[in-house]
């Protein structure tokens, strides 16, 4: 059952660039890429209800579906899913670019394609290859529309983080390196050997080693300080990609950063490694913080509370445990929803005032009110306010936190979540309450396309913040035992 | 365990190997025009292969001949060329904007190599293999790096940043021939595939700053920022 689904999920975008580059019609595009987004959701969620029964490998080893890698599927089918509904009504804006539409949307389903692809490699050299491909891919995309500041944009994102890639790559021949004073200088370097074979592994090569990766996928999960180029991609690539790059892209990094976390932990050096990525999560919260409160680009004030939620991230996988793990993994799914929902409003409030800064935005409530509560709702959820789900996560990850003893890290993140709270509010205050200057002319329509995915990404929100349903409690217990090596 | 007990032969060849590559990455950081800096790292990748054959030879996996093969054809030749051409497409001779004059970049550099020698020896004493190559396979890996990331920090011309890209890697695939000979070939090969959409993507970049921002030196790319 798994394999047929597997494939099903992995062919629907990769028959929706061949597609795309077939035809080169925009219409047809933007619907074989529609169509290719709802088989994956459709794909993933099964996917992830059967993954609890093992990690089943295909391929000869090379590809696994275990519960953690579908978890990350799952969020990026959701993130596919809804980024497409967006694109259709938000894509159709641009009219200048209207000749290469068809182009967009093949990068789009590639971009996908190699983030599903990442969250499913069994092997480390595998995995680094397909994170720099979703780099190779998505580069077009943030340098999309061609203007000065996105080409910028693109040409920062691909040397900043293919330089801290290749960060990844010295790490992950450590770790083969270290690997095969045990098993011989040939073998499958699969995450469940490393794990397995870690005890037998130099302590010190392994600390190297996941320095490392740590600050190479790092930089791609924009932990600060390697964040830099985040917020330029972000706020320069058409909206549909920022909400993709955020909400699907961030984790699958995110995920590499998990595994080897695990190796370290099993190697006898995890207590230095957790250390490490909670020290980067606080510093993501603070450079995150100190940048919301003093924000003047809307797209950049999404960007930098992606910096910030990635440190909370961070902040949960690093206390470890049941409820750091679970809560972090909780935190994803949260923040990918959320993410998609502010950037889907934000995208839809800068088309309407032609302008990115928040400054020149003003009486959003009055001109647009169905959207702007909408958004309003999203902005109270990221901020980590109840009743949404990301205050049950974050409040989970601070139990761990105390739990983990990192009592330090956990006075830093409710300070900083406070600060954070009040800076990110305080810009939709304005936007909301100031009152709007006289020349501002009438509303202009926003496509039902722009609306509906920002009401199918806060209904579950709302839902998972009232109701953390069992079963995905354990199944993020189960990803949990296996971490820890309780469980293979 | 290929580097514990080498012969000695073998090993010196692999030694004057990864010093030649170190100090062609020397050359590349001290030198201002773009194609001596292009030529280098030509030669530098033909080093590497060279490195890939010898360890062949010594170690015993025929694979190291193909990916030696590979690594001549695509980052000896290709690759430089693909760079050429860029670089005569957009008539830039020289470095015009370094941060660091060649000189003091190079006195950087050094003490970017002596940092490596002391975490190389310092890895290679915990693992008992403190007299054998390994120690300087690993000081070139991480001094290439270093000084890839020197050359990424103190140039600001397009093509200077592609090449301090192309230094990171060289370091990684030099250190991993010595220290991993019997690194899965598949992973190696598919990395040098993917090294020729690198610098395809970045070709077209460059175009596109080109075109769009009007410039291709990363100090005039300023318009982003807070």
């Amino acid at each position: 059952m798994i394999g047929p689904l597997l494939l099903t999920m992995m062919s629907a975008p990769a028959a929706a660039v061949l597609g795309c580059l077939a035809f080169r019609d925009r219409r047809i595009a933007e619907q074989l890429n529609l169509a290719a987004s709802v088989v994956v959701f459709a794909a993933a969620v099964p996917l992830t209800m059967l993954s609890a029964g093992g990690p089943y490998s295909f391929w000869r080893d090379y590809i696994v579906v275990d519960m953690l890698g579908a978890w990350i599927v799952l969020c990026t089918a959701i993130v596919y899913l809804l980024a497409s509904i967006y694109a259709v009504g938000y894509m159709r804006l641009l009219r200048e670019d209207v000749e290469r539409l068809w182009s967009f949307y093949a990068l789009f389903a590639g971009f996908a394609l190699t983030i599903l692809a990442s969250a499913i490699m069994n092997n480390a050299g595998l995995y680094w290859i397909a994170i720099e491909l979703t780099t190779l891919v998505s580069t077009f995309l943030v340098g999309f529309e061609h203007d000065a500041e996105s080409v910028e944009a693109a040409w920062k994102y691909i040397i900043i983080v293919s330089a801290g890639i290749s960060l990844a790559l010295l790490g992950t021949v450590f770790f083969y390196w270290s690997g095969s004073f045990a098993l011989g200088p040939v073998y499958d370097m699969t995450w469940s050997t490393l794990q397995r074979t870690a005890p037998k592994m130099n302590s010190i090569l392994v600390t190297l080693a996941y320095l490392l990766v740590l600050v190479g996928y790092g930089t791609k999960v924009g932990l600060a300080p390697m964040h830099s180029w985040l917020p330029d991609a972000h706020s320069e690539s058409p909206t549909p990609v920022s909400a993709m790059l955020s909400g699907a892209l961030l984790n699958a990094a995110m995920l590499g950063i998990v595994r080897y976390l695990a190796v370290c932990d099993a190697a006898g050096v995890g207590r230095f490694a957790r250390t490490v990525l909670v020290a980067l999560g606080v510093v993501s919260l603070v450079v995150g913080a100190l940048f919301i409160v003093r924000q003047g680009g809307i797209k950049r004030l999404m960007a930098y509370s992606s910096v910030e939620h990635m440190g909370v991230v961070a902040l949960g996988f690093g206390f470890g445990g049941l409820f750091g793990v679970g809560g972090a993994l909780y935190h994803m799914l949260n923040h990918s929803l959320n993410k998609s929902l502010m950037f889907f409003g934000a995208g839809n409030i800068m088309r309407a005032y032609g302008t990115k800064e928040i400054g020149h935005i003003r009486g959003v409530g009055a001109r647009y009110p169905v959207q702007a509560s909408l958004w309003l709702a999203g902005a109270v959820a990221i901020t980590g306010a109840p009743p949404f789900g990301l205050f049950l996560s974050e409040f989970v990850i601070l139990r761990g936190g105390i739990e983990g003893n990192f009592g330090w890290a956990v006075a830093a993140m409710i300070v900083l979540l406070i600060v954070i709270f009040v800076g990110f509010l305080s810009h939709f205050r304005a936007m909301y309450f100031q009152p709007a200057p006289l020349s501002a002319g009438g509303p202009s329509a926003i496509s039902c396309w722009c609306v509906t995915p920002m009401w199918l990404a806060l209904a579950p929100l709302l839902l998972f913040g009232l109701w953390w349903p069992s079963a995905m409690w354990e199944h993020f217990s189960a990803i949990s035992r296996v971490l820890t090596g309780l469980s293979p | 365990m290929l580097v514990a007990h080498l012969d000695p032969l073998a090993a010196s060849i692999f030694s004057l190997m990864a010093i030649a590559s170190l100090l062609l990455a020397f050359v590349m950081l001290g030198s201002q025009w773009l194609n001596n800096y292009l030529y280098a790292f030509a030669a530098e990748s033909w080093v590497i292969a060279i490195l890939s054959a010898t360890v062949g030879l010594y170690s015993g996996y025929p694979e190291l001949y193909l990916i030696a093969a590979l690594t001549a054809l695509f980052r000896g030749l290709f690759l430089p060329y693909l760079l050429w051409r860029i670089i005569r497409r957009l008539n830039v001779t020289r470095e015009i904007h370094e941060i660091l004059r060649p000189s003091s970049a190079l006195v950087v550099g050094a003490l970017c190599v002596v940092f490596a020698l002391a975490v190389g020896y310092r890895v290679g004493q915990s693992l008992g293999l403190a007299a054998t190559v390994a120690v300087l396979a690993l000081t070139v890996m991480l001094s290439m790096k270093l000084i890839g990331f020197l050359m990424l920090a103190v140039r600001h011309e397009a093509i200077s940043q592609i090449l301090g890209l192309l230094v990171l890697e060289n370091g990684v695939f030099l250190g991993a021939q010595i220290l991993v000979p019997g690194m899965p070939t598949l992973i190696e090969i598919v990395i040098l595939f993917d090294l020729l959409i690198v610098v395809a993507c970045f070709g077209v970049l460059v175009q596109l700053l080109l075109a769009h921002a009007g410039t291709t030196s990363s100090l005039e790319l300023n318009r982003l920022v807070g």
